[in-house]
């Protein structure tokens, strides 16, 4: 792929930081704009390398918005070394998560300072009840594909079992991680 | 007085202990965010409200609620409310510090070694293990703040039927949230607002 020009980078950052404010639902609601800015407009990306990079971050521990910055890092690497890999990288996600990070300061400030209004109290009270539902919807959907084939059976016992273990216990977290690690590295699960 | 209108609740119950500096803050987050696999949301009740002890959970919804609805990565949302509420901008800052400075690293180092462990049948497996976890620990705080939604100023018939919506809608419809969010969300605050001024009048007739 070719080397990228100052005013490339300039666009990826500016390209991200219109993307935070869209952002609504979290970095993942705005991938496919993503995708079609950096493999069908630009071509900074191959298909293969967008979809990796969106897989291998959730694998790795952090918020799963760390999949901007493997994107960077795929562009600058592709632009020709790991240091525009690290440039890549860092406009990438401080593009992404700066301009959102001031809106939410300056919004919570202001419904901090009006905290008794009425209409600020029902907007975050009325949204309490949602977010729960999102909760539940996402571990659905994380758990549908595990739910078929002959392993189903086993997994869902599993998830009961670790759910057992979060609700009763105050054991860490890591240590429930590694033991499903275990599990599916057997191919119990 | 109500915890579920409070929004600076955190001094309200005496057994929680807002973070009393920078580094602690820093070391929440980054703690928070290093056993978070496949989303950093659900290890943050765990860590923040049930190891650390920082807010209490009616609090900390309603946090996690004005997290999601505002654009950007939700829990770096959550990130800058809660410093903000503690150190001010310095405090904002830390926590994203926190959430993304050693996760950033850890993500560097996996894509230098990817490519070489890809395919390998017992990775993929172990990935497929720690998912189920990740499942496992997202019901369980979902269950939680469900409960911490009884004191909830619109009723519980109220939540059941908004949260069930909302579950339909995204999970079994998968419609976009940003319309789910508006529709339901609306009327949603609609309701709870008229609740809390039914509430208010009560209370000044009753003084």
């Amino acid at each position: 792929m070719t080397a990228l020009t100052a005013s490339d980078w300039l666009g990826l950052w500016l390209h991200f930081s219109v993307l935070s404010l869209l952002s609504v639902g979290g970095g993942i609601s705005v991938v496919p704009d993503m995708h079609r800015y950096l493999v069908a407009e630009q071509g900074w990306l191959t298909q293969q390398q967008f979809t990796s990079s969106v897989a291998l971050a959730q694998i790795a521990p952090g918020p799963n918005v760390l999949f901007v910055a493997l994107m960077g890092w795929n562009v600058g690497t592709n632009a020709g070394s790991v240091y525009l890999g690290a440039l890549g990288a860092m406009l990438c996600l401080l593009g992404l998560v700066l301009p959102s990070s001031l809106l939410t300061l300056l919004t919570t400030r202001w419904a901090q300072r009006n905290r008794t209004h009425p209409g600020v109290r029902a907007l975050k009270a009325g949204l309490t009840p949602l977010v729960v539902a999102l909760l539940a919807s996402t571990a659905w959907l994380l758990l549908a594909p595990s739910l078929t084939g002959r392993t189903a059976l086993a997994a869902g016992l599993f998830v009961l079992l670790a759910i057992g273990v979060l609700w009763r216990t105050s054991l860490h977290l890591l240590w429930v991680m590694g033991a499903g690690a275990l599990v599916g590295a057997m191919g119990w699960v | 007085m109500d915890h579920t209108l409070s929004s600076d609740a955190t001094v309200a119950t005496p057994a929680c202990t807002p973070p009393r500096s920078l580094r602690e803050l820093f070391w929440g987050f980054s703690m928070l965010s290093l056993q978070g696999f496949g989303g950093v949301m659900a290890v943050t009740q765990r860590e923040l409200i049930e190891r650390r002890r920082w807010m209490p959970l009616e609090a900390f919804l309603e946090d996690w609620a004005v997290a999601q609805v505002l654009p950007g990565p939700n829990v770096a949302n959550l990130g800058v409310i809660i410093g903000d509420r503690c150190f001010g901008t310095r405090g904002a800052m830390v926590c994203l510090l926190g959430l993304f400075l050693f996760p950033l690293v850890i993500v560097g180092l996996l894509a230098l070694a990817f490519t070489s462990f890809q395919h390998v049948p017992m990775v993929q497996g172990a990935l497929n293990g720690m998912g189920l976890v990740v499942v496992a620990l997202i019901v369980t705080t979902a269950v939680k703040l469900a409960v911490a939604l009884r004191s909830h100023v619109g009723g519980v018939w109220f939540c059941v039927q908004a949260g069930g919506a909302t579950f339909v809608a995204i999970a079994v419809l998968r419609l976009p949230l940003v319309w789910v969010l508006l529709a339901i969300g609306s009327l949603s605050c609609g309701w709870t607002y008229r609740c809390i001024v039914r509430r208010v009048v009560a209370e000044r007739s009753d003084a």
